[in-house]
């Protein structure tokens, strides 16, 4: 595909200075009882890279996900975000120090306006308290303003339409709800954004799309993305390196091209010949 | 039926049009006037004005269970919690119910010569809003891990705790001979409230007891809209709607929880040290669980989540309470030949309502904006849940 070489190419050789890490995960092990769910998977990503996490159904890549967003504990290992280790840091101070995600499954808040449910993304980066809110003094004020200017610049910049800004997220087309999750998690400020299957339930076009805009994000907005998908033609167009997980464990890493081409991850998607 | 809804969103737009943009406002104030009012066109000891003042406090208490039942969704059965510990600041902060230390602050020149604690009604008022904010937190503390139906049973057992406290608490001793409460006895002979110029309330002039309370109502609902329209009362929607989604989008669990809690607790602390003071009297009986019933009544009656709702659900379910039930209607049975007052089936009467509105308008009177645009989205061929991949082509 044409793409691959119009993404600057993953550090493959180590004698050009790699740009450091700013997710490392180090030996990562979620047992569930006896269950393994994920086992020993060592991983980092890039700064201002996009990395693609794939793997079969029930590989352990959603539950890697909810590791890395404080959702749920690791049982064994280390993560660290720009060298500072945030394992056991709760879900809402991850978000803080700059992790944002979507959902496999849209979660937006149903009852809310689209602006509002993009508002929320910003919570963390705003400061009034109760009494901010019952005294509103002028800072309170500038601050709410300026976080409804910021949902609406973020919802036009995903592409919704002005009309639709204060629908209820219930109401809006499910494209749209993809729209409106990406701009919550970007109101959040990230600088690693987790996407989980974006182009669920999308066409081949609307996925196409898709991945040119995750390009553009990266690009404006200076952050590095990790994308779980299983839409190939979409990971090995967008990413600039892939790890395979199969049973929780790392079955192959490595540029699109390599992993393509690796017999492990074949075997592992279409079953073993013969 | 769906014509007829739609005619009358249309009669509801053009309605919405013709008024102008300072309406809202100019309402608020004539209800503030009208409320103002209200005790000189009624006798100052009529039945009706106590019966207002009774559902005016109820109001207060809906209107704080409605931030942690309806803003926040936490379903919480135990709230009859806090209406004893606001009534319980009344009898240990001002009455002599503490008879080895006498402290005065801000009463009456009579009541300074009392043995006892003291306490100008003000004070006891921001004394219960701290110590039910802070009771609010400790009892919330053990749901925070807990959904939907588990936290209602936690809470309903803390109601029950701190109300079996209540009975027990006179054996209790904290020194000097002096117990905890007075339990099934009740702290009597509570400080009416003073104040310079107004002199000791009584019970034969009930209007300074009704401005008092109107007064604490309007405090209570000004800071719920403000409450309601800010990054807290966002953060509380986002965890009602979807709590993984909200820690996930940055908003820390406990803390927005907790405050919700805090909130809800200390506006039922003020209704509760008014209630004390009305009443005169701080008995243990008062604090039973049918009473958190009754105040989850009057917000889903009111409209879960919607702050006009639950003003109204209070003043309605406390008008029928305490006005209609007892002393309009009470002699209806009899008119039948029936032989019983109506005030010993008002808990069928509210049952009935209960039902009745569940039929007919389950969303409540007054339901949440939001709500009621969530069942009535213009597009609702279209909506599906939040999710759901689209059923025909995009």
């Amino acid at each position: 595909m044409s793409a691959d070489a119009a993404v600057p190419a993953a550090p493959a050789t180590l004698d050009a200075p790699l740009p450091p890490p700013i997710l490392l995960a180090q030996g990562i092990t979620k047992r569930f009882g006896g269950l393994i769910a994920v086992n020993d998977v060592t991983f980092d990503i890039p700064a201002r890279s996009i990395v693609s996490l794939i793997g079969p159904n029930g590989a352990g890549k959603t539950t890697f996900f909810n590791m890395l967003t404080g959702l749920i504990r690791p049982t064994e290992g280390r993560i660290s975000l720009d060298g500072r280790n945030i394992t056991r840091s709760r879900p809402d101070v991850i978000t803080a120090r700059g992790v944002a995600r979507t959902f496999q499954n849209i979660r937006l808040f149903g009852a809310m306006t689209a602006t509002e449910n993009v508002m929320i993304g910003h919570h963390s980066r705003m400061k009034a308290g109760v009494f901010g809110a019952i005294v509103r003094p002028p800072w309170v004020m500038k601050e709410e303003r300026a976080a409804v200017q910021r949902a609406r610049e973020l919802l036009a910049y995903v592409g919704l339409r002005r009309a639709d800004f204060d629908r209820l997220a219930i109401h809006l087309p499910y494209g749209d709800q993809r729209r409106v999750e990406i701009a919550r998690a970007l109101a959040s400020e990230p600088r690693l954004l987790l996407l989980d299957e974006p182009t669920a339930g999308m066409n081949p076009q609307e996925s196409a799309t898709l991945a040119a805009f995750m390009r553009q994000i990266r690009d404006d907005l200076q952050l590095t993305i990790l994308l779980i998908e299983h839409d190939m033609k979409v990971v090995m167009g967008v990413s600039e390196r892939v790890t395979v997980l199969n049973y929780g464990s790392t079955l192959a890493e490595g540029t699109p091209a390599d992993v393509r081409a690796n017999p492990a991850v074949i075997e592992a998607y279409l079953g073993k010949e013969g | 039926m769906s014509e007829l809804q739609a005619q009358l969103r249309e009669w509801r737009d053009a309605a919405e049009r013709l008024v102008p943009p300072w309406w809202g406002k100019a309402l608020a104030g004539l209800l503030v006037a009208v409320g103002v009012i209200l005790p000189f066109l009624t006798g100052s000891s009529s039945g009706f004005l106590n019966g207002t003042i009774v559902a005016v406090a109820y109001a207060v208490m809906a209107l704080g269970l409605n931030v942690v039942v309806g803003m926040a969704g936490l379903l919480d059965l135990g709230y009859v919690a806090f209406y004893a510990f606001g009534a319980y600041c009344v009898g240990w902060f001002g009455s002599g119910f503490f008879f080895g230390v006498r402290v005065h602050v801000g009463v009456s020149p009579l009541t300074s010569t009392l043995a006892g604690i003291h306490l100008n009604f003000v004070l006891i008022l921001l004394a219960a809003v701290v110590v039910c904010a802070v009771a609010g937190m400790i009892i919330g503390l053990p749901t925070l891990r807990l959904r939907g139906d588990y936290i209602a049973i936690v809470t309903l057992a803390f109601g029950e705790i701190i109300g079996v406290l209540a009975v027990n608490g006179q054996s209790i001793g904290v020194g000097g001979g002096m117990t905890l409460t007075a339990g099934n006895l009740g702290i009597s002979a509570v400080d009416s409230p003073w104040f310079p110029g107004s002199g000791s309330f009584g019970l034969l002039d009930l209007r300074p007891w009704y401005w008092l309370v109107f007064g604490i109502l309007l405090i209570v609902l000004f800071v719920n809209l403000r409450v309601r329209d800010s990054r807290l009362g966002r953060a509380w929607i986002a965890l009602r709607e979807d709590e993984v989604a909200a820690v996930s989008m940055g908003i820390p669990l406990v803390k927005t929880k907790l405050m919700a809690y805090a909130i809800g607790a200390a506006f039922g602390g003020m209704a509760g040290a008014f209630f004390g003071a009305y009443f005169t009297e701080v008995n243990a009986g008062q604090f039973a669980f049918g009473f958190s019933i009754f105040i989850v009544a009057m917000v889903v009656v009111g409209g879960i989540g919607s702050i006009w709702g639950a003003l109204a659900g209070g003043l309605l379910l406390g008008y029928i309470n305490n006005y209609l039930i007892p002393d309009v209607l009470n002699n209806l049975p009899s008119a039948f030949g029936l032989s019983f007052q109506l005030s010993s089936v008002s808990f069928g009467i509210f049952g009935f309502l209960l039902v009745l509105v569940m039929t007919v308008r389950p969303q409540g009177l007054f339901p949440e904006r939001r709500r009621s645009l969530e069942l009535t989205g213009e597009i609702a061929a279209q909506d599906g849940e939040l999710g759901s991949e689209p059923v025909g082509p995009a």
